[in-house]
């Protein structure tokens, strides 16, 4: 049997200070805990004069070379130290350099099987014409998911770094930043109107055929988004925000990341036994063949693309 | 072809070298913009054109861009800017 509360009542109870604090409409801990605005830091006059008198005795103590006969020995003798340790440093490490087996030697550790492996069965294996790609995207395809992350990473660094948070001071950058720009620069707008449209070409073929042709995911990532950053000089953000917005960003990087990260990881779960993946490598030099490096290629493609852009957008304006 | 590399790594040294020594930091960015570019043709002749290609696609194009961004956050690409900005106050005024 249920009671009705009174709206007093209600408002006393515990579900609902959960609910609004869950709503967002009310932060339990605003004004009480954590940002109380800090005092103004305020000196008086005495401690301010102690202060100077102390940096001054401080300054002619230890900053005064001329005078200060220790501070002299010890600058001589820093730099007649530092040289002897350079010396000595480059002298250890050429003595180390002379013990490297000679180049081209058939001995040498790096003239194992591997290599060899790799050419001879890499178009067997991983079905892909172009044995780099097959390298990086299938038998080294974890290196690969790990260097993906270190790209979003980083654009998550860049972002905390340069984000431009108040409105206002977002406007007055922008406007700084943007004023001794020519605006609607014509000469530039025909120019990127014809090779805009090109270089995205020549990217997603750079992409599509990272497994027949030299290129690939990165190379050709980095082609769309210096084509975009083109875009974006001549026609400015309001043109690209059309398309492309944060939120763009945050789900590309988002899906192709953990459609690669499921794709790939199946060797953990399984106790890094190989297991067949059940998709047919096809002919080798058709493009729709060697299995899984296509869909990863375009995964990689899409983040980089992503990331070079966003770099660019955010040291622009601090945001997209 | 012998020739046209050794003048290829020569200049490549060069620009390395320069890049370091360039007392204007656009000079030093426009030199370094060249040295990719050599090296992506070294990378060619040396049969990689994977690398080539990523080459010239980064270190050509991507950096050169966010190195100049970073010239014109910090205020480093100014002198154009003030002389201009001058010019254009004289004649709002006039």
């Amino acid at each position: 049997m249920s009671r009705l509360l009174s709206e007093e009542e209600y408002r006393k109870t515990k579900a609902f200070k959960v609910k609004r604090w869950y709503r967002g409409e009310k932060d339990p801990y605003i004004g009480q805990v954590e940002l109380k605005p800090q005092k103004q830091f305020q000196e008086d006059i005495n401690a301010q004069k102690q202060r100077i008198h102390d940096e001054a005795i401080l300054r002619r103590n230890i900053y005064d070379i001329e005078h200060n006969k220790k501070l002299q020995l010890f600058s001589k003798f820093y730099k007649v130290i530092s040289v002897v340790f350079v010396a000595a440093l480059i002298g250890i490490l050429l003595y180390v350099v002379s013990y490297l087996p000679p180049v081209g030697n058939a001995a040498n550790p790096d003239n194992n099987e591997v290599a060899e492996k790799y050419i001879e069965d890499a178009m067997k294996d991983t079905g892909a014409v172009n044995i780099v790609t097959g390298m990086i995207l299938d038998y080294r395809a974890f290196d690969t998911l790990g260097e993906s992350n270190v790209l979003f990473i980083a654009t998550c660094t860049v972002l905390i770094l340069l984000r431009v948070d108040s409105k206002s001071k977002k406007k007055e950058e922008e406007e700084s930043d943007r004023l001794y720009e020519p605006k609607n620069d014509i000469i530039l707008q025909k120019v990127a109107f014809f090779l805009v449209p090109m270089i995205i070409i020549f990217g997603i073929y750079v992409i599509l055929n990272g497994h027949l042709s030299p290129g690939g995911g990165f190379s050709g990532g980095a082609i769309i988004g210096s084509g975009l950053i083109l875009y974006v000089n001549a026609f400015g953000f309001k043109k690209i925000e059309r398309f492309f917005t944060q939120k763009t960003y945050k789900w590309i990087c988002f899906a192709a990341l953990s459609f690669y990260c499921l794709a790939k990881t199946y060797s953990f779960y399984c106790g890094a036994h190989h297991l067949e993946t059940g998709i047919p490598l096809g002919t080798p030099g058709d493009i729709l063949s060697s299995g899984l490096i296509l869909p990863l290629n375009i995964c990689v493609g899409m983040v980089v693309a992503c990331t070079m852009y966003a770099f660019y957008a955010m040291f622009r304006k601090g945001g997209f | 072809m012998e020739i046209f590399q050794i003048m290829l790594f020569i200049f490549l040294i060069v620009c390395a070298i320069s890049v370091s020594f360039s007392k204007n930091l656009l000079n030093s960015i426009i030199i370094f913009m060249s040295y990719s570019l050599i090296m992506s043709i070294i990378w060619i002749l040396l049969e990689s054109p994977d690398l080539a290609i990523t080459e010239a696609a980064v270190g050509a194009g991507i950096t050169s861009i966010l190195f100049f961004v970073t010239l014109k956050k910090i205020h480093a690409m100014v002198e154009l800017d003030k002389e201009k900005d001058c010019s254009e106050r004289e004649g709002g005024a006039k």
